[in-house]
């Protein structure tokens, strides 16, 4: 590994959104030239830095580019976000759009990658487009990825959506029994990586893994980022370390009292309600989303409408996900706002339990989730509804028509 | 065909191509129960339920004959529990 000879200043926090304007020549001037590095040397930098992907899975980085075999590599940059609580990446792509191209063909090179593409929204294409065109003006790439646009559908940045897209094919998910790194895009060894992933390469190429290292938490390091949305005075992208604690993030991020938050869902749509009491003690983990629900609002309530949602996005390819989600949404619905008896939320556990693991992608497993984790953390709410209350209007003025006032906004 | 005595064979269902048509249910009533709206359902909860040698000729059956071509039977080792979210 080789840093550039202008020894440019090693970034602590923020790292990834520190660019003025996207441009290369202020990329340039922040971070230096490309480095040259080599797939062992990638390989054991990753491994030594111990990224973590920063789409949601998770998966350890290194790994995922040790385990490429065959032929004729593809790698792709995913940059489709169609979780309506998340905007990191197309913020990271905005404003920072070469750490990520740089990160893609350091990928690129340590596979001896065949072909490349980049995965973006269309609101994101522009900007990546003319960063692009820069990179072409000043050759600094030696590979030239193709951009597919990403659309704007929950499961688009579902893996085998990707692929199928790429291959000019819909971006629904298909049935897979080999894993993407023997067999992805048109049956060749494919390595995906979320754009923020690829950015943080970027920099673990340049300033190595001792310095990503110095943040985060011990066991996945480094920073990430995180979109704060809901019942919060400030909103929108924030770089953290991670491990970072929820509290943490409503108070200083947000700007806002923890008293006045009744229950975060961390991780988006796919992910977990984590009540109030344990905001201390529970860490950012997943994909980077924050969304709170203010002290006057209706977990339930929300729950069903997300549910409702995720109904409506299914692929409607798979009979328990296709079946069984618009099922949970009404049952969700009838339980925020019309249900008095036990059985609701028996059924409701028993659905879920259902559709859990059966589908081509994790789409019914994600929903499942949520719908637990509702149950758990609101299950004070569900008995007050039972009476015809709501705990969201226990501190509030007396619910006058009976029913959950909170509004089911989206976000 | 692989000797079934030294690697195990597992189930492996395209939930985009089943229909519930049922056949595999009847076939393999040991690894397979139907759910409330006629869909295969593992018995052990695994999303891909290895095949006990005694049950491995009816498993070829149901894959030979499922009129949706929705299943096969897989020899590589179990796939880890990948993605916890759509996104990687």
């Amino acid at each position: 590994m080789t840093t550039h000879p202008r020894q440019p200043r090693s970034p602590q926090l923020p790292r990834l959104l520190t660019s003025v304007e996207p441009t290369l020549d202020a990329h340039h001037q922040r971070f230096g030239a490309l480095p040259e590095i080599t797939k062992p040397e990638l390989i054991s930098a990753l491994d030594a830095a111990r990224l973590s992907g920063r789409g949601g899975a998770g998966f350890p980085s290194a790994r995922k580019f040790a385990s490429v075999r065959g032929a004729k590599p593809v790698v792709v940059a995913n940059g489709a976000e169609g979780e309506p609580l998340s905007a990191k990446d197309a913020v990271l792509l905005m404003r920072a759009p070469h750490l990520v191209l740089d990160g893609l063909e350091l990928a690129a090179r340590a596979v001896a990658a065949d072909k490349l593409y980049l995965y973006v929204p269309a609101h994101a294409a522009a900007t990546v487009g003319r960063a692009l065109g820069e990179r072409r003006r000043a050759r600094i790439d030696r590979h030239k990825p193709t951009v597919v646009e990403a659309p704007n559908t929950f499961i688009a940045g579902e893996e085998s959506a990707v692929f199928s897209r790429i291959e000019g094919g819909p971006a629904l998910p298909r049935d897979r029994t080999t894993v993407a790194a023997i067999s992805g895009v048109r049956g060749r060894p494919t390595v995906v990586n979320n754009v923020e992933t690829l950015a943080h390469i970027a920099l673990i190429a340049r300033f190595g893994p001792h310095w990503f290292r110095s943040v985060g938490d011990p066991d996945n390091p480094g920073s990430m980022l995180v979109t704060l949305s809901g019942a919060l005075t400030k909103r929108g992208v924030f770089e953290v370390p991670t491990g970072a604690l929820v509290s943490d993030l409503v108070e200083r991020c947000g700007a806002t009292d923890p008293k006045t938050v009744r229950a975060v869902l961390l991780g988006g749509y796919h992910g977990r309600w984590i009540a109030a009491s344990a905001f201390d003690s529970t860490p950012v983990s997943g994909v980077g989303i924050v969304h709170a629900l203010g002290r006057h609002e209706c977990g339930l309530a929300r729950t069903a409408a997300i549910a409702d949602y995720l109904a409506d996005q299914s692929a409607r390819q798979c009979g328990p996900c296709r079946t069984g989600l618009p099922r949970l949404a009404t049952l969700l619905t009838t339980l925020a706002y019309d249900s008095t008896d036990h059985t609701c939320v028996s059924e409701i556990r028993r659905l879920a339990d259902l559709v859990d693991g059966r589908g081509a992608c994790r789409h019914p497993d994600g929903t499942a989730r949520l719908i637990r984790s509702a149950l758990d953390t609101f299950s004070n709410d569900i008995e007050h509804h039972r009476h015809r209350r709501c705990e969201s209007a226990v501190s509030a003025p007396p619910v006058k028509d009976e029913r959950c006032s909170a509004k089911a906004a989206t976000s | 065909m692989k000797s079934p005595a030294r690697r195990q064979s597992r189930l492996h269902i395209d939930w985009t191509r089943c229909d519930g048509r049922g056949l595999c249910t009847e076939l393999l009533p040991g690894v397979l129960a139907r759910d409330p709206w006629g869909y295969p359902l593992t018995r052990d909860g695994s999303r891909e339920p290895a095949i006990p040698a005694h049950d491995l000729g009816d498993a070829h059956a149901a894959v030979a004959r499922c009129p949706r071509l929705a299943l096969s039977l897989i020899t590589s080792v179990p796939k880890t529990h990948r993605r916890g979210t759509l996104a990687t």
